[in-house]
């Protein structure tokens, strides 16, 4: 009995590896065209080969060399750490409220946020547009951050007020005995412990800033606050007539690093933020 | 336990119990309001006011091009973009593509769940994969199964069609839509089902299993039940995340070849037709077709929204 369970287990742990080879290749397979592209030479560019005959770093040096694909980082780099700063402080407040007190319009704040979070986001394009264009925010930073922070806020609230309810509270009761105010209490012995939750939080948001195309392209008009997938979207080659593939593929390489490396180190968070805000929330 | 502590809290709001509300009860009351006062002002602002503007302006003639010609117009605008094929046609384009890569995602985001959740080897490896096209820009992707279907230069075109250039073809671009779609969200399907699974008792199955049950039957009869709700959840999520599908189009074909969805045509009359008034009508008529797709999980499919204490009772 014990021999046969053993085969049993050493041939499914041999399918489930294939398994998971089929699973690795889905998901690395165009990740890994991309690279291979932007590594190509101009001459072998179209040779449809998965790995390049000749590897050249030309493609980087071009996009490094454009003030273009710089400023374009610059943006995406700025407005996606402004957003998430905000939009993570902003959410810890009201997952906090939402998890812990009792005040009226709780569930009013809740229904909104998740009005919010399946909003479709074309729906706003066309009056931001002409609001954005009122107030002067038009082609601005802070005209993309309000969006983004305003998408950002019903994921930043699920998911930290799901981990807000996993904290041990009569930590916060004894604050309380020893006669910290409940606002005291929020900020020394509860946000030390919902660190974690914030960071995991953090990435999400970042992750949902960086990758906005509609309102990148919608909201900017000039290089001055177009963030890299918008400006993808309008990169040539050095003259005109050149094919944008290679540097296109470069610029989307270092724009895809970021993510590569939250999911290399972070994964473990991600995919506790993703599942416990949806699911359990 | 905190949940039943919130229900009882919760309860005495009719008035009379509130002359009793003692001093720390109204300071707890100030300070919620004060913590979610700036998320609710942002979220008012950039989405509630917007959207009422929005209404406003589609009941205007309001083109850029022409602004003294603004003035009120009724429902003219929504006659216009209603009686106007372009529209119904992107409408059935985002349809069609909503319902196709979601009934896909479903699929292979359960299968992609199960493994994540059972396999014995590599476990930490996959969920890291897997979550690499959840976080890659949507337009990179994009652009990455643009190379890889243009002719000559793709090898998936080599590959498949060396000598026509699908993406310029309405039924092969519209397909590659939405495996680029598929791509990219199914390990995000696949998460929100494996947190239902993680609530599948293990003792259930491994009765079940011996009560004689196969391991499809495992699947139909014990996990879907149980998991019945992260599965509302996540196809609520998702079908209202495929219907303002844009990025992709917008790399992919530019939504020539009639392959534009709804969203594609209001950015369109937006940033090229400069026309305020038709836009907004499309933004509303938008809004309110979500609206009925919501409206419809949850009443009909009785979908529990996350985060409503209903959801949380289980």
């Amino acid at each position: 009995m014990a021999v046969i369970g053993a085969t049993a287990s050493s041939g499914a742990k041999t399918r489930w590896a294939l398994i998971d080879i089929v699973v690795v290749i889905y998901a690395l397979v165009p990740v890994l065209w991309i690279v291979s592209l932007s590594f190509k030479t101009k001459e072998t560019l179209t040779d449809g080969n998965f790995i390049p005959r000749s590897w050249t770093l030309q493609n980087y040096r071009d996009i490094f060399n454009t003030s273009e694909f710089l400023r374009a980082l610059l943006n995406s780099i700025g407005i996606a750490l402004i957003a998430t700063v905000i939009a993570v402080v902003l959410g810890t407040m009201a997952a906090y409220a939402i998890a812990r007190l009792d005040f009226p319009g709780k569930q009013l704040l809740v229904g909104a946020s998740l009005l919010i979070a399946m909003f479709p986001q074309v729906s706003l394009v066309t009056p931001l547009f002409e609001m954005e264009r009122t107030l002067g925010l038009f082609d601005t930073w802070p005209g993309l951050i309000l969006p983004y922070i305003t998408f950002a806020l019903p994921l930043a609230i699920y998911t930290l007020s799901a981990f807000f309810r996993e904290i041990p509270w009569e930590l916060e009761k004894a604050a309380k005995m020893d006669g910290a105010t409940p606002a005291q209490a929020f900020r020394r012995v509860i946000a030390p412990l919902a660190a974690p939750g914030v960071f995991t939080t953090a990435i999400l948001v970042f992750i949902f800033c960086w990758n906005d195309f509609l309102f990148a392209i919608s909201l900017t008009s000039t290089t001055s606050s177009r963030t890299v997938p918008a400006a993808l979207s309008f990169f040539t080659g050095s003259s005109q007539f050149e094919d944008p593939t290679g540097t296109i593929s470069a610029a989307a390489v270092v724009i895809t690093i970021p993510i590569i490396l939250f999911v290399l180190f972070f994964q473990r968070r991600i995919v506790a933020g993703l599942t416990s805000g949806a699911v359990k929330g | 336990m905190s949940q039943t502590a919130e229900r009882t809290a919760d309860t005495p709001v009719s008035p009379p119990a509130k002359k009793a509300v003692s001093e720390g009860k109204k300071a707890e009351r100030k300070l919620g309001l004060w913590l979610c006062a700036p998320a609710a002002l942002v979220m008012i602002a950039v989405t509630g006011y917007p959207i009422i503007y929005s209404i406003w302006l589609s009941l205007q003639r309001y083109d850029l091009r022409f602004p003294d010609q603004q003035k009120f117009v009724g429902l003219e605008n929504y006659v216009t973009v209603l009686s106007n094929s372009y529209w119904w046609t992107a409408f059935g384009v985002t349809a069609m593509i909503t319902v196709i890569s979601v009934a896909i995602e479903l699929v292979l985001g359960m299968g992609l769940a199960l493994v994540m959740h059972r396999t014995l080897v590599m476990r930490g490896l996959v969920r890291t994969v897997a979550l690499i096209p959840y976080g890659i820009v949507t337009v990179v992707a994009a652009f990455s199964w643009r190379y890889a279907w243009t002719q000559d230069t793709g090898y998936l075109a080599q590959l498949f069609a060396p000598d026509s250039a699908l993406l310029t073809q309405r039924v092969p671009a519209l397909a590659i839509i939405i495996l680029a779609e598929v791509w990219k969200t199914v390990p995000f399907m696949a998460l929100l089902l494996m947190a239902g699974l993680a609530l599948v008792p293990d003792d259930l199955l491994k009765a079940a299993s011996m009560d004689g049950a196969s391991a499809w039957q495992r699947f139909t009869k014990v996990m879907v039940p149980v998991m019945k709700p992260a599965i509302l959840v996540a196809l609520l999520f998702r079908t209202l995340d495929a219907f303002r599908i844009f990025d992709n189009i917008f790399v992919l074909t530019s939504g020539a070849q009639e392959t534009g969805s709804v969203s594609m045509q209001t950015y369109n009359n937006l940033i090229k037709g400069l026309n305020l008034g038709i836009g907004s009508t499309m933004s509303v008529l938008i809004f309110i077709a979500v609206a009925v797709i919501a409206f419809i999980f949850i009443k009909v499919f009785g979908t529990s929204a996350p985060g409503s204490d209903d959801g949380r009772k289980r």
